[in-house]
């Protein structure tokens, strides 16, 4: 008896601090209450870091009174939570980086419906064809430059005529990415899957550098490390805008001219997650960043382009409409197994 | 005649079955171990309940011809992070506890400091320095006429990085056993003539062999399941995989099935870690307490082992250092949120100090079954220990939020469950330290106060407890450490809002905004550099 009793004691005191602090920001209740009426918090998953978004939520609040919990991570990584979570997650906006995490949660039926009105600005290749998400804001695949080392005119007008051997060793590239695996999956549709692979294998015969983010990439162009990149516009424009002086800035901005995949564009975009029992707040917050004031928002922060017509792209790029797209909408974008499998057999990944 | 030689095996093994029947801890200790690790290793359950759900994918995904290639790619990393962190951490423990080194106590604090640092971050400030662009190129090599240097990045570069930030792992065990080794074996051995070398080889390497044995299989297994720095480092390993399957094809079924995969390899690693330990005992026989060891004069060995402190410090301290001060000075214009800074700052102490405090208890009960009663049952539960540790942290964080949100829906995303998967992850650190300590402590003073009427726990508290003060506090800090770096549970599981020193970091990187992250890693290291510098302070 004696040897148990201590054992026990000191297991009980263990418990209770771990029960302790799991009351420390657990569930502490629902806040709000069911259905519409009158909603005072909403929890969002953003993939989008905090930095850039937190004052377009603190702007919802103002507005509409109703507060915002947000979580912020990996757009992939929180997707992958909210799967895990499954029904009861407590999350009721999912607010993502790439239409890849968007259209994953949509396959395995966690995103709700959007009313109409709420997705008709929106032109339909920048949404979900069941409406269960819409892109909040757009970024352009691009070639970014070394300008010191290229002029414009040098510049291929096509992505694949990277895999030509002048530009051997010079290129750079973030396959890893979710962008570049959009990317891919676009040129798959456009092409098919064996003109893909070719120009895959030929990339990485080429001596292609791969780096592990677009950012990282972007900041090679500027050390001299690769001369040309294929990464999003926003990454080259926002380094620009740091500066007291943007043309400074040694990287370049080239878009493939003529509708070529390499100019695909891809959305940031937010769904509500069916979960929730707040859907018509929710729909308010989706509303909201598709507002004239958020679009511009995304405009002047991140110099992505608007997704809703009628806004202005961000100043010193070529308007969104004069950069002619490839003839796929994102719809086509979901086989991202089947591209990552196409990725990894031409040894890339 | 007093007997200070070590015991065989077979005595060993046949005073471990007598207590095991006689001493009636067994039994009780073995099922409070073997619940906690029950408790620890709930992400497995996790990952068998995905790859049940889903089995042809799950398979797919391993019986694969990349995915075994990149399997022996990353346990041929983690080899070679074994013997690279042995190779560093025995000469500098030695070193630095041994002999009469000038300055040791604080060589003794600097080469344990790496640790503070998170690979990920380590990894990309070395490639800052290091890289083909790096600073060290640029401002350093390029003016005296070098060019270029090896690449940091691939086999070697990753090897020599992840050994850089995880040779401490052996360093603190090593350290502890030689502050608690029984200096007259070695004078009895050059009593009868042994030079100085040869005590080294004979008498006092097989006696740390446990110690090394513990750091290297946390060494390894942190090498197998580390993302960050080898995706930083351009080295395709296994748990890249693991990562595209869950970030960029969303394939839990197929991630699952890869971390059974790695589950599987740490169960092989705890065998034979375990057959290293099967050696001859290290507790003193004799009668009377073991005298200090004098310092071991080096003589002109002095300027080489200063030389080699000072490279290994050199490398895997002061060049991220200097990066990252480099970067804060660049940001020094622009406005900083104290007051966040001080929230995080204090968020993480805390978090890190509860996660460090409960994986200590929960370790004590393996500890002790493995140091007093090592056999199968022993080591089946420590590898149940070692599931979260073995596992990618991403995976360990997702399978906390299936099984949280399910089994404990009020506790999901709050404090406790953020400091069950860092006691999940880390309590492997304490388990080593604790365990190599208890072996140190003869069992003869254990069995003599039962056999004067005290109850198990009772010895265990006043007997054994202040015998192993060095293993718990290097326990502890080893778990304060390690959790203080952690980010995918954090990020995942901490409640909405708390903001670690280590999520601030990524909120930065994650932005490509690299020199914003370098002050909040700075006071990262601030608030964990001390508590390494306490350690070795309170020793003496």
């Amino acid at each position: 008896m004696r040897r148990w009793t201590g054992i026990v004691a000191a297991s009980c005191a263990a418990l209770a601090v771990v029960v302790g602090l799991a009351a420390c920001g657990g569930d502490d209740g629902e806040s709000g209450t069911t259905g519409g009426g009158d909603v005072s918090e909403l929890t969002v998953y953003s993939g989008r870091s905090e930095d850039l978004v937190a004052p377009l939520f603190e702007r919802f609040t103002d507005e509409t009174g109703i507060e915002l919990s947000v979580r912020y991570g990996d757009t992939a990584e929180m997707a992958a939570t909210v799967v895990e979570e499954g029904d009861r997650s407590p999350a009721d906006v999912f607010f993502g980086q790439d239409g890849g995490a968007l259209g994953s949660l949509e396959a395995e039926g966690l995103l709700a419906p959007l009313p109409e009105d709420t997705l008709s600005p929106v032109p339909a290749a920048f949404r979900s064809p069941d409406g269960r998400w819409v892109g909040t804001s757009g970024r352009v695949r691009v070639l970014g430059y070394d300008t010191r080392v290229l002029d414009e005119a040098d510049l291929p007008a096509s992505v694949f005529d990277l895999t030509d051997e002048r530009w051997s060793g010079r290129v750079g590239w973030a396959p890893t990415n979710a962008s570049f695996i959009a990317f891919v999956t676009a040129m798959r549709a456009e092409v098919g899957d064996e003109v893909t692979e070719t120009w895959l294998r030929d990339m990485q015969a080429n001596g292609a550098v791969a780096f592990e983010r677009n950012g990282v990439l972007r900041d090679a162009i500027a050390n001299g490390e690769v001369e040309v990149g294929l990464l999003n516009h926003y990454y080259i424009a926002q380094a620009r805008a740091e500066l007291a002086d943007p043309d400074s800035y040694p990287v370049g901005t080239h878009y493939f001219p003529g509708g070529d995949v390499g100019s695909l564009i891809n959305v940031a975009g937010a769904g509500v997650i069916t979960a929730t029992d707040k859907q018509e707040a929710a729909e308010q917050l989706i509303a909201y960043l598709l507002s004239p004031e958020s679009q511009e928002f995304f405009v002047e922060e991140t110099k992505e382009y608007p997704v809703v017509e009628g806004i202005d792209g961000p100043a010193g790029l070529p308007p969104l409409s004069s950069i002619e797209q490839p003839d796929i909408n994102l719809n086509e974008l979901s086989d991202l197994r089947g591209t990552l499998a196409l990725i990894e057999q031409a040894g890339i990944l | 005649m007093s007997t200070a030689a070590p015991t065989t095996p077979a005595r060993d093994a046949r005073a471990s079955r007598w207590r095991r029947g006689h001493s009636g801890e067994f039994t009780p200790l073995a099922v409070l171990a073997a619940l906690i690790g029950a408790a620890v290793a709930l992400p497995a359950v996790y990952l068998f309940i995905v790859v049940g759900g889903d089995w042809d994918v799950a398979v797919d995904a391993v019986w694969r011809e990349r995915t075994l290639w990149l399997l022996v790619r990353s346990l041929g990393l983690a080899g070679a992070v074994a013997v690279g962190a042995t190779t560093l951490a025995v000469p500098l423990a030695w070193l630095t506890v041994r002999s009469d080194l000038p300055g040791r106590r604080v060589w003794a604090v600097l080469v344990l400091l790496p640790f503070v640092v998170p690979s990920y971050i380590g990894a990309y400030l070395l490639v800052s320095a290091l890289g083909p662009r790096g600073v060290i190129v640029r401002e350093v090599l390029a003016p005296l006429g070098i060019d270029s240097i090896p690449s940091i990045y691939g086999f070697w570069g990753a090897a020599a990085v992840l050994t850089a930030f995880t040779y401490p792992l052996v360093l603190l065990p090593v350290r502890a056993a030689l502050r608690r080794m029984d200096p007259s074996l070695e004078e009895a051995a050059r009593g009868m003539g042994a030079g100085q070398l040869r005590v080294a080889r004979t008498v006092v390497l097989p006696q740390l062999v446990p110690a090394i044995g513990a750091g290297a299989l946390l060494a390894v297994l942190y090498a197998m399941s580390d993302f960050g720095a080898v995706s930083i480092l351009r080295y395709d390993s296994f748990t890249r995989v693991i990562y595209q399957n869950y970030r960029l094809s969303f394939e839990r079924a197929g991630a699952a099935a890869l971390g059974v995969v790695l589950i599987l390899v740490m169960v092989i690693l705890i065998v034979i870690e375990g057959r290293m330990r099967r050696r001859a005992g290290y507790h003193r026989n004799a009668p009377g307490v073991a005298k200090p060891a004098a310092p071991v004069p080096l003589g002109a060995w002095r300027y080489p082992a200063f030389a080699f402190c000072a490279a290994v410090v050199g490398l895997t301290l002061v060049l991220p250092l200097g990066v990252l001060v480099y970067w804060a000075s660049r940001t020094a214009g622009t406005t900083v949120d104290w007051g966040e800074f001080g929230q995080a700052a204090l968020n993480s102490i805390v978090t890190a100090a509860l996660a460090a405090g409960i994986a200590l208890v929960a370790a004590v009960p393996i500890a002790r079954l493995g140091a007093r009663y090592p056999g199968r049952a022993s080591r089946g539960i420590e590898a149940a220990h070692h599931a979260g540790y073995a596992l990618p942290h991403l995976v360990v964080a997702l399978a906390l939020v299936f099984l949280g949100i399910r089994l404990v829906p009020w506790a999901y995303q709050s404090l406790g469950m953020a400091v069950f998967a860092l006691v999940v992850i880390y309590v492997p650190l304490a388990i080593g330290a604790l365990r190599a300590s208890m072996l140190q402590v003869s069992p003869s003073l254990e069995d003599a106060a039962r056999g004067m009427g005290r109850g198990s726990l009772g010895v265990l508290v006043t007997i054994t407890a202040p015998l192993v003060r060095p293993g718990v506090f290097a326990a502890a800090t080893l778990v304060y450490i390690g959790a203080i770096k952690e980010l995918p549970a954090m990020l995942l599981l901490a409640p909405t809002g708390y903001d670690t020193l280590a999520t601030m970091i990524w909120g930065e990187t994650s932005r490509s905004v690299f020199e914003a992250a370098a002050l909040p890693s700075l006071v990262l290291l601030a608030v964990s550099a001390p508590v390494l510098a306490l350690l070795v302070g309170r020793e003496r």
